[in-house]
């Protein structure tokens, strides 16, 4: 019989000897390139880190890979990023060069630091998912193809930080990111009602509605979708298999941008709809591939140093924002949910 | 073994950014169950829909959460994988690691699992992809008898994650690694037993950069701040203007108050104006450091969309003092009083934001015994319907 309730084995292992002896004394730090950093704590000691992109879905072959690297240059330390990268920590400054070579021997990319394209913040996709709209991993590696450029250098106005969520639940947290790209359901789901009796809660599947469209249906113990009040979220399926939302033919690919978490400057803010509608088109996502890319490099030329996204176009307004990009606006841009009215423009002061 | 041919995938080995088909192909000559992923992938590739049916339920003597059920509706087509279940490991705090404890979790995982992971899940555990029903109470066994435990899932405590704090940060303001060690294991029960309405996730990050994304990602967000003023080197900054730093540009200018001015040689601060938004630190790490008197800010409520739209963190405590040595109770006794409220008033499947905004701030202030202040607000409000208790009135 196993241990219970022992919690993750304690951190304090899981540090090289340069960061105990300095943990809490650091002073400063610096980007020496795209990827290396140098940490100088009040001791005078120096830590340097390599940042490595990653796939996130990897093999143990791959793990056992980086350990191998951090045994022969690390001391058998490293860590991994909250954006899943992989941190090489390094004591000596003579190994930061080596180390650079063998991976770029192994052809695992250097960089995502500073005002750079970080790793793709994801969720599971068709690979392991029982709800998506669309696949995570697919797009992912397109779109870090298209931008890798990006991930190795240092030249954004701004770090830029990219996240795919494969549908409304958002397990990727995308509502707050530079360019968040979200599968999307568009059409109202299907009731099995002969498997809904037996495999599902009434109750629980009509809570589960937050626009309160799906009633009882007494006659055939099942439930019915008022058609007009769904908005496609899909929670009623994840609470029951037999309402169905899955649908390929119209399953699609959306954009937003401008959100970021960080305070510094100016709020978090959320992201906002940029592209409504994309095709969902594996195994590249060539119309996904080329929006996003679009976007970074308006971005790119229109931002002043130092601007995220969101502070770049809440300068210059959202109207412009749309005038500059070329996008569409179109009534799906208007929200109509929580927050909407917050979002209506309630002054006459706006750009033409 | 299905076909294994995959054209489609394949196109996704190409280009220069580390592909997840390699990495499942290098699975396929030892575990079956790989081959069988990709040709399952491959067909959702091909149709444009997943192949994985809800899960059930499954799991391990004692825990209620932990394990997430998968089985695919193709299993004639794909034995091997017509049970595969995810295994969510708590991580280390900051994702450290030594390359022992990486080995150990790799040859467990080669013996009872498909052998692929991901580094990290979204909510920060070590997930494992991929393992039969009969293997889950062995894998708990081994990785217990090794120093590893469960993650959360279902309706409780998800594992608390973190920045890498002080271990490799000069603007950590707490101790988030320790912070969060701490509270993971203090609530061990609430991570493994599922009790509550909904998840409850617990972010910490040392300082308003928020790199763990606490303020949008948790439900309760502990981020590092302080109350004094700012420490600056003028030194430090004469050297940064010396070697081409845009002073008045990229700092002074960009000051969300504008409390920040230049003479030439002095940065002058006007630190009753500074909200500490950390912009001036991250340009000039070398000159600028935060104040003294350290602790964090306590936001509550943050989530994605799923039901009624994502929240921000919302300020509830602005300065909380992270005392190690009684053990972070302050910041554990508000855990215990929110939770009791909302096990109390949230329906099913609702967070605790939600269930803030459907019975009002008022009342879960009141439970959770904190008095009202204008730092929880941008405004008051502006409409009059004002809700009165029983004994303010006559």
């Amino acid at each position: 019989m196993a241990k219970t309730d022992i919690g993750p084995p304690h951190y304090e292992q899981m540090l090289p000897p340069i960061i105990k002896e300095n943990y809490g004394k650091w002073k400063y730090h610096e980007i020496l390139k795209p990827g290396v950093l140098v940490h100088v704590s009040e001791t005078g000691d120096k830590l340097f880190t390599v940042r490595v992109g990653s796939p996130r879905l990897v093999s143990i072959y791959f793990i056992r890979d980086l350990c191998d690297l951090a045994d022969k240059y690390c001391d058998g330390y490293l860590r991994f990023t909250s954006r899943h990268n992989v941190e090489f920590l390094l004591g000596k400054e003579e190994n930061v060069e080596p180390l650079l070579a063998e991976l770029k021997e192994k052809e695992l990319p250097v960089g995502g630091t500073g005002n750079s394209i970080s790793n793709m913040v994801h969720t599971q996709g068709w690979v392991h998912c029982h709800t998506p709209a669309t696949d995570a991993s697919g797009i992912v590696k397109a779109v870090m193809d298209e931008l890798f450029e990006y991930f190795e250098t240092m030249k954004l106005p701004a770090k830029l930080r990219i996240s795919l969520a494969c549908c409304l639940n958002m397990c990727g947290a995308v509502h707050c990111s530079d360019i968040a790209i979200l599968g999307i359901h568009r059409k109202v789901p299907t009731v099995n009602h002969e498997s809904l009796k037996s495999s599902c809660e009434i109750p629980t599947v009509i809570a589960s509605c937050p626009t309160a469209a799906i009633r009882p249906n007494p006659k055939l113990k099942s439930v019915e979708i008022k058609e007009e009040r769904c908005m496609y979220c899909g929670n009623c399926y994840t609470m029951c298999p037999s309402i169905h939302i899955i649908d390929p033919e119209n399953d699609a690919v959306s954009i937003w941008v401008g959100g970021k978490v960080s305070n510094a400057r100016s709020a978090p803010m959320f992201s906002r709809l940029a592209v409504p509608f994309l095709p969902n088109n594996p195994p590249r996502w060539p119309e996904v591939v080329e929006s996003v890319k679009q976007l970074v490099e308006v971005y790119a030329a229109n931002a002043k140093k130092g601007e995220r996204m969101g502070e770049w176009i809440e300068r210059i307004g959202w109207e412009k924002f749309f005038e500059i990009s070329g996008l569409d606006f179109t009534d799906k841009h208007i929200d109509d949910f929580t927050h909407a009215v917050t979002t209506f423009r309630s002054t006459t002061q706006f750009k033409w | 073994m299905a076909d294994s041919k995959t054209p489609l995938l394949d196109q996704l080995e190409a280009g220069p950014w580390p592909s997840f088909v390699t990495e499942i192909k290098r699975m396929v000559p030892e575990k079956p169950a790989a081959q069988d992923l990709l040709g399952l992938l491959e067909v959702s590739y091909e149709e444009k829909k997943g192949h994985w049916k809800h899960g059930g339920i499954v799991g391990v003597m004692g825990y209620g959460g932990g394990v997430i059920g998968r089985y695919t509706d193709m299993p004639e087509q794909f034995p091997n994988v017509s049970e595969f279940h995810t295994v969510r490991l708590n991580q280390p705090s900051g994702w450290f690691y030594n390359t022992k404890s990486l080995r150990t979790i790799c040859d467990l995982w080669e013996k009872r699992g498909s052998g692929l992971t991901n580094l990290h899940g979204s909510t920060g555990d070590i997930v494992l992809l991929g393992t039969k029903t009969e293997e889950l109470q062995p894998i708990f066994d081994e990785f217990s008898e090794q120093g590893f435990d469960l993650g959360g899932s279902g309706s409780d405590l998800r594992t608390p994650s973190c920045c890498c704090g002080m271990a490799r940060c000069e603007y950590s303001c707490i101790d988030a690694m320790d912070i969060c060690h701490n509270l993971t294991n203090e609530f061990q029960d609430e991570l493994h037993r599922p009790m509550w309405p909904y998840k409850f996730k617990i972010k910490v990050s040392g300082c308003a950069n928020d790199c763990v994304a606490s303020i949008a990602r948790s439900d309760f967000a502990i981020i590092g701040t302080w109350k004094d003023d700012l420490q600056v080197d003028q030194e430090g900054v004469r050297e940064y203007v010396k070697n081409g730093l845009e002073l008045e540009d990229l700092v002074i200018d960009r000051c969300p108050t504008a409390a920040m001015s230049w003479d030439g040689n002095e940065l002058k601060i006007d630190n009753k104006e500074c909200v500490r938004c950390m912009h001036c630190i991250n340009v000039m790490p070398k000159a600028l450091r935060p104040g003294k008197e350290k602790g964090a800010s306590i936001l509550i409520g943050g989530k994605a969309t799923i039901l009624q739209s994502a929240f921000l963190g919302w300020v509830l405590v602005p300065f909380m003092e992270m005392k190690k040595d009684n053990n972070y109770e302050e910041v554990k006794d508000l855990l215990d009083k929110i939770w009791d409220w909302w096990d109390e008033n949230g329906k099913v499947r609702e967070r605790v934001g939600e269930t803030i905004c459907r019975l009002g701030m008022r009342n879960f202030l009141r439970a959770a015994e904190l008095d009202p202040i204008p730092q929880m607000v941008y405004r008051p409000r502006a409409n009059p319907y004002v809700f009165w208790w029983p004994e303010e009135v006559k």
